[in-house]
C-alpha cells in the first residue's frame, strides 16, 4: 500500500499497471489489526456475561446476596495488583523499547507476580464463597456471578501461561521484530482484562454493594 | 478386568454399548453405505499412493486457493448428508396420514429435524460462503495470500472438525433433539440427559472458533492488503460484501460462543442461567441465540448479493448500475441486522412498543435490499445479457427472493405473526429466501468461478439441467408448506390427523424429489466436466470477459497469484486494463515471499475433536490430556519462526513463460 500512485500519471496514455519494483512485504503487518479485532471479538463475550450479570444478577432465589458475601478491601487489594501489574507491563514495554532485553525481563517477572497474586487472591475468594454455601449453583445470581468474574481470571490465567512462554522466547532468541511484536499483542491483552476488570469491579463488587 | 465397572466408567464415561444404534435398521443402513463409501476411498487414496501427496499439498497448505476448494468440498459433502435428512422428513411427513406412523420414529424423526437445521447453516451453507470468499477474495484485491495464511489453514480445520462431531453422532450415541436452536429448558440436563445436546454444542464451539478467526483473517486481508490504488470505493462488490460479512461474523459469533457455553455450564456443572428454578430465565437464551442467529442470516445472503453483483454486471457487459449505492445497501443491511432480533419470538410477549420497535426495523431492512434488486435490474436494462449458467441462477434468484422477501415483510407485522408463529409458513419463508438466495448465489459463483479454479468450464447442459430441477423444485417443495401454514399447520410434526392436508406434504415431497435430481445432476456436471475437461479448457484465464483483478491472472492461478502486484485505477479494474492497453509483462521477475506450509492446523484440529468427544461422553482423562496437548502443541508452535520461504525467481519465470505459451496457443484459431 506504501506505493503513490500519482493521478496525472494514471491519466496519461500509457498508465502503469503494475508494480515492478516489489520489495518483500513486512512481516506481521497485519498482526496489529488482526489482534485488535480478535479483541474486540472477546470483549463481545464479556458484554455478554456482563448483559447476563445484569439480567440473572438480582435472582437470588432466596441465597445469599452480595452484600452477605463481598469483602470489599480484599477485592480493592486485588483490583490494585491487576493495576499495579498493567504499571510494570507498560515499564516493560519501554525497556523493550530501548532494547533493553535484562530490564524487560524483570518487568515482565514483576508483571507476572502481580497477576499471579490477583488470580490467587480472586481463587481464594471463591473458596471462601464455596465455602459459606454460596455455590455457583445456589441461583441465579451466583451462577452470573462466578462466570463473569471467573471467565475474566481464566483470561488473566491464560495471559500468565503466554506471559511465560514469552519470556522463555525473548531469553532464548532476543528482542527480535517477532518478539517485539508477541509482548505488544500481550501488551493489548493485559491491558484490556484491566478495563474489563474494571467494569467488574464498578458493576459487580460496587454496585452490588449498593443493592 | 473388563468386569470392573469402574474402570469402565473411568475409560468411556457414559459411552456404553447401547449408545450405538444397533436396533435402528436406517441408521444401520446408512452407516453400512457411509462405510463402505469411506472405505472405497480410503482405498483408493491408499492404492494410488495419494497420502502423502495429500497431506503435503492439501491438508497443510495455507494457500488460500485450496483451502477455498477444501472449503466447497466440504460443503458439498455435507450438502448430501443434510439433503438426505431432508428428503426423509418430507417422505415422513407425506405418508404419516390415516392412522400410519410413517417410517421415522419420534425419537428419530427429532434428531432427523434438528440436524437437518444444523448442518445446512453450519457444515454447508456456511463453509460454501466461506470457500467462495477464501479462494476469490485474495484474487480480487490483488494480494498473494490472506493476511494469517497459517490461522487460515486451521479455521479450515476446526470447520472439518465441527462437521466430523455431527457426522460422529449419527453413528455414535445421537444428535440433538431439539430443534436447531437448543432452546432450553427442553435443552437441560433435565429434559435432554443423553449426549445428542452436548455433540450439538461441542460441534458448534469447535467449528466457531474457524468461523470466528477466519472471519477476523479476511477482514484484515481486506484492510491491509489491497492492492495500491484499489481505494475502499474501488473494491469489487464481492470483496465489499465479504468485508461486511466477515465484520458481521467477528461481531456476531462471539455471542455464539458464550451463550452455548453457558448452556454447557447449565448441562455440565448445574448453574442456573436458563433454568426454570433458582433465578434462571430461559427466555434469556432465546434473546442471546438469534442475537447471534439474525446476523448469521445476513453473514449467508450478503456474499451472495455480492456474487449476484458480480455475476449480473459481467454477463449484462456493463458497469455495475449503483456501485456506490450498492455498498452503502451493504453497510446498511449490516447495521441493521442487529436491530432485529425479536421478531423471531414476537410471540414471547415482550409488549406492544418493544414489538412495534423491532417490526418496524425489520420491514426497513427491505428498503436497502429493495435498492439493491433495482441495481441489479437496471444493470441488466440495456445490458448485453448472456444468458450462461451463472446468470440464470442470478434470475432464478431475482425472482425467487422476492416473493420470500415479502413473505418476511409479512411475517414482520407482529399481529400476524402471532397466527403465523412456527408454522409451515414461516418454514416455507426462510427456505424461499436461504434457497432462493444463498444456495442459488452459491451455485451461481460456483459456476462462474470454477474456470479460474480448474482452468476449465462446467459442462453446460448438466449444469441447465441441474438448474431447472433445483428451480422448479423448489417452488413444487415450498410453496404447498406456503399454503398448509396459512391453515395453521405447525412446523417440525411428525403425523397428521387431516386427511385433506395430504395431498400438499405429497407435493412437497415430490418437490423435494425434483431437487434431489437437480443435486445428481450438478455431481454429473462436474464428472462430466472433468472428463470433457479438454473441450472446455480455458486458456485465456478470463473465459467470460470480466471485469475484476481475479481474471487478470491465469486460470488456475500460480501459487504467487500475480507475478507483480497489479496496481488499479477504476473500479472494474480488469476491465480497465484491458481497454487502456495492459501488456502482460514478460521480463523482469523477482523471487516472491510465500509462507510455509505447516501441519500443526490439522493437529490442533484433531486435537480439538479428542476435546469435544471427552467433554461429551464424560471421558474426562481423554479431555485432560487432550487440552494439554492442545495448548502444548499451540505454544510449541510458536518456537518455530521460519514459516515463509521465496519463490525462486527461475520458477516464476518458469509459470509465466508456460502462461505466454498458453495464450499464444490461445490466441490461435
Amino acid at each position: 500500500m506504501s506505493i503513490n500512485v500519482n493521478p496525472a500519471q494514471a491519466s496519461t496514455a500509457q498508465p502503469i499497471f503494475y508494480v515492478l519494483d516489489e520489495h518483500d512485504h513486512a512481516e506481521g503487518g497485519s498482526t496489529m489489526l488482526g489482534f485488535w479485532i480478535y479483541l474486540m471479538s472477546d470483549c463481545l463475550i464479556f458484554a455478554i456475561l456482563f448483559a447476563t450479570y445484569g439480567v440473572l444478577g438480582s435472582n437470588y432465589a432466596a441465597g445469599p446476596a452480595p452484600k452477605d458475601l463481598f469483602d470489599l478491601p480484599l477485592v480493592a487489594v486485588n483490583t490494585s495488583m491487576l493495576l499495579l501489574s498493567s504499571i510494570t507491563y507498560g515499564f516493560a514495554m519501554l525497556s523493550m523499547e530501548r532494547s533493553r532485553i535484562a530490564a524487560t525481563q524483570v518487568w515482565l517477572a514483576i508483571t507476572g507476580l502481580f497477576g499471579l497474586a490477583f488470580v490467587g487472591i480472586e481463587l481464594s475468594e471463591f473458596r471462601h464463597m464455596i465455602h459459606e454455601g454460596a455455590t455457583p449453583q445456589r441461583s441465579a445470581f451466583l451462577s452470573s456471578f462466578f462466570t463473569l468474574v471467573g471467565t475474566h481470571g481464566l483470561h488473566v490465567s491464560f495471559g500468565l501461561v503466554w506471559l511465560t512462554t514469552l519470556m522463555v522466547q525473548v531469553w532464548r532468541f532476543g528482542l527480535i521484530e517477532a518478539n517485539k511484536r508477541r509482548l505488544m499483542c500481550l501488551s493489548m491483552f493485559w491491558h484490556f482484562l484491566d478495563v474489563v476488570w474494571i467494569g467488574v469491579f464498578t458493576f459487580v463488587y460496587l454496585l452490588g454493594m449498593l443493592r | 478386568m473388563f468386569n470392573n465397572p469402574d474402570l469402565l466408567k473411568f475409560i468411556f464415561g457414559r459411552l456404553t454399548l447401547d449408545s450405538l444404534p444397533l436396533h435402528e435398521p436406517i441408521i444401520l443402513g446408512t452407516f453400512a453405505v457411509v462405510a463402505m463409501g469411506g472405505v472405497a476411498v480410503f482405498g483408493a487414496i491408499t492404492y494410488f499412493r495419494l497420502w502423502s501427496y495429500l497431506w503435503r499439498e492439501w491438508f497443510t497448505t495455507v494457500d488460500h486457493k485450496r483451502i477455498g476448494i477444501m472449503y466447497m468440498i466440504l460443503g458439498i459433502v455435507m450438502l448430501l448428508r443434510g439433503f438426505a435428512d431432508a428428503l426423509m422428513m418430507r417422505m415422513q411427513q407425506a405418508i404419516a396420514f390415516n392412522g400410519s406412523e410413517g417410517f421415522l420414529p419420534a425419537h428419530h424423526y427429532d434428531q432427523v429435524f434438528t440436524a437437518h437445521g444444523v448442518i445446512m447453516i453450519f457444515f454447508v451453507a456456511m463453509p460454501l460462503v466461506t470457500g467462495l470468499m477464501n479462494y476469490v477474495v485474495p484474487l480480487q484485491i490483488g494480494a498473494r495470500d490472506v493476511s494469517f495464511p497459517f490461522l487460515n489453514n486451521f479455521s479450515f480445520w476446526m470447520t472439518t472438525a465441527g462437521a466430523v462431531l455431527v457426522m460422529m453422532s449419527l453413528f455414535v450415541g445421537e444428535f440433538a433433539r431439539t430443534g436447531w436452536l437448543a432452546y432450553p429448558p427442553l435443552s437441560n440436563l433435565g429434559y435432554s440427559p443423553d449426549a445428542g445436546v452436548d455433540y450439538y454444542i461441542w460441534a458448534l464451539q469447535v467449528a466457531g472458533v474457524g468461523t470466528l478467526l477466519s472471519g477476523v483473517n479476511l477482514i484484515c486481508t481486506i484492510v491491509k492488503l489491497r492492492a495500491p490504488g484499489m481505494t475502499m470505493m474501488r473494491m469489487p462488490v464481492f470483496t465489499w460484501t465479504a468485508l461486511c460479512t466477515n465484520v458481521l461474523i467477528v461481531a456476531s459469533f462471539p455471542v455464539l460462543t458464550a451463550v452455548l457455553a453457558l448452556l454447557s455450564l447449565d448441562r455440565y456443572v448445574g448453574t442456573d442461567f436458563f433454568t426454570n428454578d433458582f433465578g434462571g430465565n430461559p427466555m434469556m437464551y432465546v434473546n442471546l441465540i438469534w442475537i447471534w442467529g439474525h446476523p448469521e442470516v445476513y453473514i449467508l445472503i450478503l456474499p451472495a448479493f455480492g456474487i449476484f453483483s458480480e455475476v449480473t454486471s459481467t454477463f449484462s457487459g456493463k458497469r455495475l448500475f449503483g456501485y456506490t449505492s450498492m455498498v452503502y445497501a451493504t453497510v446498511v443491511i449490516t447495521i441493521l441486522s442487529y436491530l432485529v432480533w425479536l421478531h423471531h419470538f414476537f410471540t414471547m410477549g415482550s409488549g406492544a412498543s418493544v414489538n412495534s420497535f423491532f417490526g418496524i426495523t425489520t420491514m426497513i431492512i427491505s428498503i436497502p435490499t429493495g435498492a439493491k434488486m433495482f441495481n441489479w435490474l437496471f444493470t441488466m436494462y440495456r445490458g448485453r445479457i448472456r444468458f450462461e449458467l451463472p446468470m440464470m441462477w442470478t434470475m432464478a434468484f431475482m425472482l425467487t427472493f422476492v416473493i420470500g422477501g415479502m413473505t418476511g415483510v409479512l411475517l414482520a407485522v407482529p399481529p400476524a405473526d402471532f397466527v403465523l408463529h412456527n408454522s409451515l409458513f414461516l418454514v416455507a419463508h426462510f427456505h424461499n429466501v436461504i434457497i432462493g438466495g444463498v444456495v442459488f448465489g452459491i451455485f451461481a459463483g460456483i459456476a462462474y468461478w470454477f474456470p479460474k479454479a480448474f482452468g476449465f468450464r462446467l459442462d453446460p447442459f448438466w449444469g441447465k439441467l441441474s438448474f431447472w430441477f433445483w428451480v422448479v423444485g423448489f417452488y413444487f417443495a415450498f410453496m404447498p408448506l406456503y399454503v398448509l401454514g396459512l391453515m395453521g399447520v405447525t412446523r417440525r410434526l411428525r403425523v397428521f390427523d387431516d386427511p385433506s392436508l395430504q395431498i400438499w406434504f405429497v407435493i412437497a415431497a415430490v418437490g423435494a424429489l425434483m431437487v434431489f435430481l437437480g443435486i445428481v445432476c450438478f455431481l454429473v456436471q462436474i464428472a462430466v466436466s472433468v472428463l470433457r475437461r479438454e473441450q472446455l479448457r480455458d486458456v485465456t484465464g478470463d473465459p467470460w470477459n470480466a471485469r475484476t483483478l481475479e481474471w487478470a491472472t491465469s486460470s488456475p492461478p500460480p501459487d504467487y497469484n500475480f507475478a507483480f502486484t497489479p496496481v488499479v485505477h477504476d473500479s472494474d479494474a480488469w476491465w480497465d486494463m484491458k481497454h487502456r492497453g495492459y501488456s502482460r509483462p514478460l521480463t523482469g521477475f523477482k523471487p516472491i515471499h510465500m509462507p510455509s506450509n505447516t501441519g500443526t492446523g490439522v493437529i490442533l484440529a484433531g486435537l480439538s475433536t479428542a476435546f469435544a468427544v471427552g467433554m461429551i461422553w464424560y471421558m474426562w482423562w481423554l479431555a485432560g490430556l487432550s487440552f494439554i496437548a492442545l495448548i502444548a502443541v499451540a505454544i510449541g508452535h510458536t518456537f518455530n519462526y521460519h514459516r515463509d520461504f521465496h519463490i525462486p525467481a527461475d520458477t516464476v519465470v518458469r509459470e509465466e513463460n508456460a502462461r505466454t505459451r498458453l495464450l499464444g496457443a490461445g490466441a490461435k484459431p
